[in-house]
């Protein structure tokens, strides 16, 4: 995964559509807790994103915090979670 | 009948659609069609479906006496709706439906309720197309209702009429006149008004339908309380599910597809740091605008005592590095080499002293230190506060332990009203004279514990000519080196009896301490931590490794030669000092400028200050800024160098005293106050408060390592440039030769012949 080498980039975890994770470069308890968290997230933000617009679908979601930045890239089937600290 | 009937269409037509057309039909034509009221027809079943060949049957055979007569419109199908109408909503007792449409909804509409789902799926499509219309406004139709409310509402049936009494003028304020009247006075006594008594049969009030609510709890019975729990664990898939999803060619796709996105934005990320908070660094600029209370040393104390320190001056300062607020200075005699000689039985009567200032108390030492000579420099030890090393005039070594001492330092504060006595503390050990220097030690050292031996000092002096740096041990003797103990035990004969209640600690030293290592060499001032940087009396700086190294030939050990030596500054240098927060970066303070060296770069100092008109005594590093030192000068003024201020000249200059400036030594007391202890040559000892501006550094302050490293590449430069002239110099020259034997000509055989 050539995303885990930019700069900044803690981790990547792919998740499929139930939320479990299938491939990770973070450890197990962090991953699960990641998928879990951001996969129900992600569900809320897509059904928002169709609710106000029936034609629009949820491309991105970034989550900026005091730490680090979270972005989701969801898919029909699978999530893709990246965490970068860019303050490196 | 005719007419009849049409009065009766017209009075009919008023009150029904026109799809619908109501009919009287005779008994004989209710048995004909099979539609006999409350027989074949009823009230739920109202609907029956004529032949429209039969009705025009009918109406052929009966012309004028059909009750299908009236009817004139042509009808489409073959069967026509035919409805009774029990509750004569439309006038009569039948009514013919007219028109397809009508017909169609009509039967349709019982058949709803069952029909329901089964249309709904065929004609989910249709209703997928009707959008919901918010019902449009219509004008509103008046059916009666509004008769009653004005009925009931109250109005003016004619304005009101309006009513002032009022006294006559003439009479208002003037004075009153009461008399009887009992002839004309009417008696108004109470009776009973049978009006009042009637009871009410009926009342109008308005009644409004409101949901009953009420409110109430109701709580279940816990009886058994039982600790329950629940335990999780996520779902994971196998590792072949996963191996299958990772190969798959979804997973493949998805990747692909979702790359970009996030490269693009882990790119935004980095190109632009979003956690930067521009309002906080912009603020932090601010307290640099101060006024002058921010940027002037400001005076806080200043010492003197005028028995000890009257006509003499203060060789070294040291802040306790355990109690907060006590200063030691060391106070010395003013007097040149032949005026001891002259004076020197005085001199013997009185004691040359170190003295402990408390800042609770300015008038008297807190403590006395006892010294065999002058001290020229004394250090805390590091590791345990209340031994302290000195330097003296003679060339020994003294230690004193002033553990008995520290509550009276500590809690100075508290006796205030007590005057007792200072006390004075003697010193527990002393090297032996011949071991010892054979000048006066200029400076004293503490090592830390990276050498084999512990508690090291290291000592220096400075004889004419020659340096001599000595290691001294302080920890008892070792089984291995009792032969040399042995040895000095048997010529040691003036061992100091213990007056005064001296501790113990080092008596085991006490004449017998021979210095470790013995380094001569020409050179030296002062000394710090094992990488030794020591200077010239005439002003070089040499940089040795105190790395001792076998001889591989005599197998003693001996210190390697000097690796660099420079010569910078004209005179005698006096200070080198290592900066607090730059392990690499010296400072080197001679007569007439100073300079900073880095260590490792050996072209050159990395700056030299301009030279100044008077002489330098003393510079030292700030305390809490990376990039000021202070630079002490003879007439008395305390120079303050900002290197990311300006480099050619001191940003502040501050007039202290009029002699000069003998020892400045910064204390941090805590963030927001810092004291600079300076001392001066006719023996105060001046406290200073360090302004806000010197206290933080900002944020950008240890940039000025970058400084440094331009410096450094500027001397390579420099070099490297000058490198290049010499040899381009060279190159000319050669040019120059070859071209002067290219002029020369020479002839041969009637040939001239030119070199070229």
């Amino acid at each position: 995964m050539s995303i885990q080498t930019h700069k900044g980039v803690i981790g990547t975890i792919v998740v499929n559509a139930e939320g479990i994770p299938i491939r990770t470069t973070l450890d197990n308890s962090t991953t699960v807790q990641y998928a879990g968290l951001l996969h129900q997230l992600t569900m809320k933000a897509r059904s928002t994103v169709r609710d106000i617009d029936p034609q629009n679908d949820l491309t991105f979601l970034r989550i900026r915090s005091k730490k680090h930045e979270i972005m989701v890239a969801p898919d029909k089937e699978y999530l893709l979670i990246v965490i970068q600290n860019p303050s490196e | 009948n005719k007419k009849k009937n049409k009065k009766e269409l017209e009075r009919i037509d008023k009150s029904h659609p026109d799809h619908i057309f109501p009919l009287v039909l005779t008994s004989a034509t209710q048995e004909l069609f099979g539609c006999r009221a409350d027989e074949d027809v009823t009230g739920d079943d109202p609907y029956r479906l004529l032949k429209k060949e039969d009705i025009i049957q009918d109406m052929k055979t009966r012309a004028a006496i059909s009750d299908f007569s009236p009817i004139k419109q042509d009808y489409p199908e073959d069967e026509i709706l035919l409805v009774f109408d029990r509750d004569f909503t439309y006038g009569q007792s039948f009514y013919l439906v007219l028109t397809v449409d009508a017909k169609e909804s009509m039967l349709r509409s019982p058949a709803e309720v069952d029909g329901e789902e089964e249309e709904e799926g065929e004609s989910e499509d249709l209703s997928e197309i009707m959008v919901q219309k918010t019902p449009e406004p219509q004008a509103w139709v008046s059916l009666g209702s509004e008769r009653e409310i004005e009925d009931e509402s109250l109005m003016d049936t004619r304005p009101k009429l309006c009513y002032k009494v009022s006294r006559l003028r003439r009479e208002t304020g003037a004075p009153l006149h009461f008399s009887d009247y009992s002839t004309e006075c009417v008696e108004c006594s109470p009776y009973q008004d049978s009006s009042f008594s009637t009871r009410r049969m009926e009342r109008a009030s308005g009644v409004q339908a409101v949901p009953v609510t009420s409110s109430s709890s109701s709580q279940t019975v816990w009886k058994h309380k039982r600790n329950m729990w629940t335990q999780y664990q996520p779902r994971v898939l196998d590792e072949e599910e996963k191996e299958n999803i990772l190969l798959s060619k979804n997973l493949k796709n998805f990747l692909n597809s979702v790359t970009l996105r996030v490269e693009v934005a882990i790119q935004q990320n980095i190109i632009m740091n979003m956690f930067v908070d521009d309002w906080r660094d912009l603020a932090e600029e601010v307290p640099v605008l101060g006024g002058k209370a921010n940027t002037q040393l400001k005076k806080y104390q200043s010492f003197t005592d005028l028995n000890h320190s009257k006509n003499k001056t203060i060789s070294y300062i040291n802040w306790h590095p355990a109690v907060s607020g006590v200063i030691a200075v060391a106070v010395r005699e003013r007097l040149s080499y032949e005026e001891r000689i002259d004076s020197s039985t005085k001199l013997l009567l009185n004691p040359a002293l170190i003295l402990f200032w408390s800042f609770s108390d300015p008038i008297n030492p807190q403590l006395m230190l006892e010294c065999p000579d002058d001290v020229f420099c004394f250090e805390f030890c590091p590791s345990d506060p209340n031994i302290i090393a000195g330097g003296c005039m003679n060339g020994q070594v003294v230690l004193w332990d002033i553990s008995a001492h520290m509550e009276r330092l500590q809690g100075a504060r508290l006796f205030e009203d007590e005057v007792t006595d200072t006390p004075v503390v003697r010193y527990c050990a002393v090297s032996g004279i011949e071991n010892g220097h054979k000048a006066p030690v200029t400076d004293i050292q503490w090592l830390p514990d990276t050498f084999e031996v512990s508690l090291e000092l290291i000592s220096s002096s400075v004889p004419v000519k020659t340096v001599c740096v000595m290691f001294w041990d302080l920890r008892a003797p070792r089984v291995v080196s009792q032969s040399q103990i042995d040895r000095k035990q048997k010529t040691e004969e003036k061992i100091l009896d213990n007056p005064h209640g001296v501790p113990n600690t080092f008596k085991h030293l006490n004449l017998t301490w021979k210095p470790l290592i013995r380094v001569q060499t020409h050179i030296h001032t002062h000394t710090h931590t094992h990488k030794q940087t020591q200077t010239f009396l005439d002003g070089e700086i040499v940089y040795t490794d105190w790395k001792l190294e076998k001889d591989n030939e005599s197998g003693r050990l001996f210190s390697p030669k000097p690796t660099h030596c420079f010569r910078v500054h004209d005179g005698l240098v006096n200070t080198v000092l290592r900066s607090p927060f730059f392990k690499d970066i010296i400072l080197s303070v001679g007569l007439w400028n100073f300079a900073i060296w880095k260590e490792g770069v050996t072209n050159g100092p990395i700056l030299q200050s301009p030279y100044s008109q008077k002489n330098c005594t003393l510079g030292f590093w700030s305390l809490t800024r990376p990039a000021v030192f202070f630079i002490g000068k003879e007439d008395g003024n305390l120079e303050i160098w900002d290197l990311l201020e300006k480099t050619h000249e001191p940003s502040q200059t501050h007039t202290i005293t009029t002699a000069p400036i003998t020892c400045i030594k910064p204390w941090v007391i805590s963030v927001k106050q810092q004291l600079l202890a300076v001392s001066e040559h006719l023996g105060t000892l001046h406290i200073l408060e360090v302004p806000r501006r010197l206290l933080h550094p900002s944020s950008k302050e240890l940039n000025v390592s970058m400084y440094f490293e331009k410096e450094v590449e500027r001397l390579i430069y420099f070099e490297k440039r000058q490198e290049m002239r010499a040899k381009e110099k060279r190159e000319m020259d050669a040019e120059e030769q070859r071209r002067k034997m290219v002029g020369d000509s020479f002839t041969l055989d009637g040939y001239t012949y030119t070199v070229v």
